[in-house]
């Protein structure tokens, strides 16, 4: 199964049954499980996505770990960190709290905002709940317009089929502009898949396509420019100044609160010194 | 520039703008998402559900049966960890307790270590700590695999889906019965899972009534007071269900203690609107069998008793010193056991099991043997007892007698001491995550007195009504 061509949503993804895993043709056979240590990494995986859609299975499959997995909205309330080694090159993967959107405003979707706004990862894996597909889709939009070096990992496509719901992977791929991959995580299909997309994304060896920009009014886009120019101008080092921009246009108290004292500030300092060492 | 120049160039930008672009920019988002999944998704019947998973969540979100189910199954769940714990830690005990602290402390004698370092180690930190792990490792490798297995079959969220209402009419968030069901295993996971609570107000109502809910800590003493004093007042035959279900109904006191909790600060000093939140409930997902009960002994029932064992060793020295050090006569522990006495007898209690709890402020796992401990260096029948200070190594049928016979306990007394183990103040490391997820002083402190001053309140009240009939 070639992995750059989605699979079309008639022919299933190839259940891995136990012994292709240390098969050498798999290439789950390059995947070393590095745990919690990355040691020197050489790129970052960030693991987004709805609550409840699997992204601690995910986690636990790349990683090796046991981080806790449970049926049900906010089981992960804090970031965790694991590693895996794949191609001789180490990732950092950090699994963070679902959410339904970067908008939302509660302490653990803040903890999941603020990493993929400013932690800058490599990559953006985000895990999608195939049966819910409309309510996801707004999540990976909203990381769409920040970064395009993301993998839409369509997991829980057992359930899918088990509520009869067929999806056509190859128009959802064309629309989203990124890789997606269908996913059974729990049991492992599908992550030979997800690794090659993250090893290709992390290192840009991948069509690159422009990132999608939100359809805007002019004036709102003109406002964006002045104010994001206002923003780099007093936070230096700060990325994603035009996201921030449009918050405080919308006067989000929350983003007013973080100018204000400071964290914006501190968030963007961390991100200078990350890109000088 | 400063700050505030850019705020202030945020608002006159607002300004040229049209007054709802906001919702504008959120709508095309949606409409984008909504687009892409009409094409790329076909459904037969427009959205089927199997029709087990319908038939399932009407019986298990039904306004009667709901309840009934979620009792029965958590009685079931309490039932099994009694009665299949019993024999595990039987084992334990006879081989950690009765004979491995008499080869180890014959070892240390056959060494010729001093009386005060044997004591100290083999008496205090080692007696201490195969105590804990006798009681605490069989109930929580039963009690933990089967609320994981329940989590993962995706049964949570329906207990969360029934308690909604009494939430809602308590001022509290409906997501609070999660949070609550997490301090079911440990209060600080519970304090720590509040961050799904959007709303400031309602998140400290979780927080502050976390406590309520009956941690792995205090698991053991009520087990232990529900077995030799409540299910010993039944007939042999039906002492296992008379046990579970004094246990049960402690817990549920907890969860009506929480929902009145909640009430009565969100009608005074946390007033505000309750929010309007979407609760998922997740498909029904066979659980994994075998890979839940591995994760979850490694990750919960691990991690629980590392911690319990951890704060034993120290407690069980502390213990020991208390009563071998001598000021005026008497050992420390018997200047603070008489001194307390006046207030344990107002709450129904007596001065060893206050002077217990305060040992027992890092770890609630040690109450009991530090109760047991006390009254047996203390009591008047002393002599009959062990040497001073060493943690007592008896078998539950034991236990009873001695704290009877010699520590004078009446039915009030267990009574009293399982209310006062729900009720009481936080664990040190319950108060340490409070203060590090609210960064306040002052919910800090409400959230570690407000419990001490209701269990007081509580004890008192049925101590004063069992004396009066």
């Amino acid at each position: 199964m070639s992995a750059d061509l989605p699979t079309p949503s008639s022919a299933r993804p190839l259940p891995a049954g136990p012994s292709c895993g240390s098969c050498a043709l798999n290439n789950v056979a390059n995947l070393k499980k590095l745990g919690v240590d990355p040691g020197d990494c050489d790129a970052v995986v960030a693991l987004a996505g709805n609550p409840n859609t699997g992204k601690s299975t995910v986690f636990n499959a790349l990683t090796g770990l046991r981080q806790h997995v449970g049926n049900w909205a906010g089981t992960t309330v804090s970031r965790a960190e694991g590693a895996f080694g794949y191609d001789d090159r180490a990732f950092k993967v950090v699994d963070l709290p679902g959410t339904y959107s970067l908008l939302s405003t509660s302490a653990d979707e803040d903890v999941a905002r603020n990493f993929l706004l400013f932690g800058d990862p490599d990559v953006t894996v985000v895990v999608v709940d195939a049966t819910r597909l409309e309510r996801n889709l707004n999540l990976v939009l909203q990381v769409l317009q920040i970064t395009d070096r993301v993998v839409v990992a369509l997991n829980l496509m057992d359930e899918a089929r088990r509520h009869h719901i067929e999806i056509d992977l190859r128009h959802l791929t064309r629309e989203l502009g990124v890789p997606v991959v269908p996913m059974v995580a729990r049991r492992g299909e599908g992550v030979p898949e997800v690794l090659a997309q993250i090893s290709k994304t992390a290192s840009g060896n991948r069509p690159a396509r422009p990132c999608r920009h939100q359809r805007l009014p002019p004036a709102v886009k003109r406002a964006i420019d002045e104010l994001a120019g206002h923003l780099v101008a007093e936070f230096p080092g700060l990325i994603n100044a035009r996201w921030v921009a449009l918050r405080l246009l919308e006067g989000d108290p929350g983003t007013e609160r973080a100018v204000r004292d400071g964290s914006l500030g501190d968030l963007a300092l961390q991100q200078a010194i990350r890109i000088a060492s | 520039m400063s700050t505030e120049a850019v705020l202030d160039a945020a608002a006159r930008l607002r300004g040229t703008l049209p007054e709802d672009f906001g919702d504008s920019v959120v709508a095309t988002i949606y409409e984008d998402a909504d687009r892409i999944a009409q094409r790329s998704v076909t459904s037969e019947q427009g959205g089927y559900r199997p029709a087990f998973d319908q038939l399932l969540d009407r019986a298990l979100t039904h306004r009667i049966w709901g309840f009934v189910v979620m009792g029965a199954l958590f009685y079931a769940v309490f039932w099994f960890t009694i009665t299949g714990a019993a024999w595990p830690s039987d084992l334990l005990y006879s081989l950690l307790v009765d004979n491995g602290h008499d080869w180890i402390r014959e070892g240390f004698v056959a060494v010729g270590a001093p009386w005060w370092l044997t004591g100290l180690l083999v008496d205090g930190m080692y007696l201490g700590t195969a105590w804990v792990l006798a009681v605490m490792l069989p109930p929580m490798a039963i009690f933990f695999p089967l609320f994981t297995l329940l989590e993962d079959f995706g049964y949570l969220p329906r207990v969360a889906f029934n308690l909604d209402r009494l939430y809602a009419r308590a001022g509290a968030h409906g997501k609070q019965s999660l949070t609550m069901m997490m301090g079911f295993g440990c209060n600080a996971a519970g304090v720590t899972a509040t961050r799904i609570i959007d709303s400031p107000r309602e998140r400290l109502i979780a927080i502050i009534t976390n406590n309520f809910s009956v941690c792995n800590g205090r698991w053991p003493t009520l087990i232990l007071m529900g077995t030799i004093f409540i299910g010993a007042a039944a007939p042999p035959g039906l002492a296992g269900l008379l046990a579970s279900a004094s246990v049960v109904l402690v817990a549920v006191l907890g969860i009506v203690t929480t929902l009145v909790v909640s009430w009565a600060l969100s009608r005074t000093v946390l007033r505000g609107e309750t929010s309007v939140y979407s609760l998922e409930l997740p498909p029904y997902r066979a659980p994994q069998f075998w890979r839940t009960i591995y994760t979850s002994l490694i990750d919960r029932t691990y991690k629980v008793l590392k911690r319990a064992l951890i704060m034993a060793a120290p407690a069980g020295a502390v213990i020991w010193l208390l009563g071998n050090i001598s000021v005026g006569g008497a050992s420390l522990a018997g200047h603070l056991v008489s001194g307390l006495e006046p207030t344990g007898w107002l709450l129904g209690l007596n001065g060893v099991i206050l002077l217990a709890y305060l040992v027992a402020i890092p770890a609630n796992e040690i109450v009991i043997p530090t109760i047991l401990m006390l009254t047996l260096t203390l009591g008047p029948l002393a002599a009959s007892g062990g040497a001073a200070g060493v943690m007592l190594d008896l078998p539950d049928a034991q236990v009873g007698s001695v704290l009877i016979d010699v520590g004078g306990w009446t039915l009030l007394t267990a009574i009293n001491l399982m209310l006062f183990s729900m009720l009481h103040n936080p664990c040190s490391t319950t108060v340490l995550t409070i203060w590090r997820e609210t960064r306040s002083l002052r919910w800090t402190t409400v959230a570690t007195l407000l419990p001490l001053a209701l269990a007081c309140l509580v004890t008192a009240t049925t101590a004063a009504a069992w004396r009066a009939f």
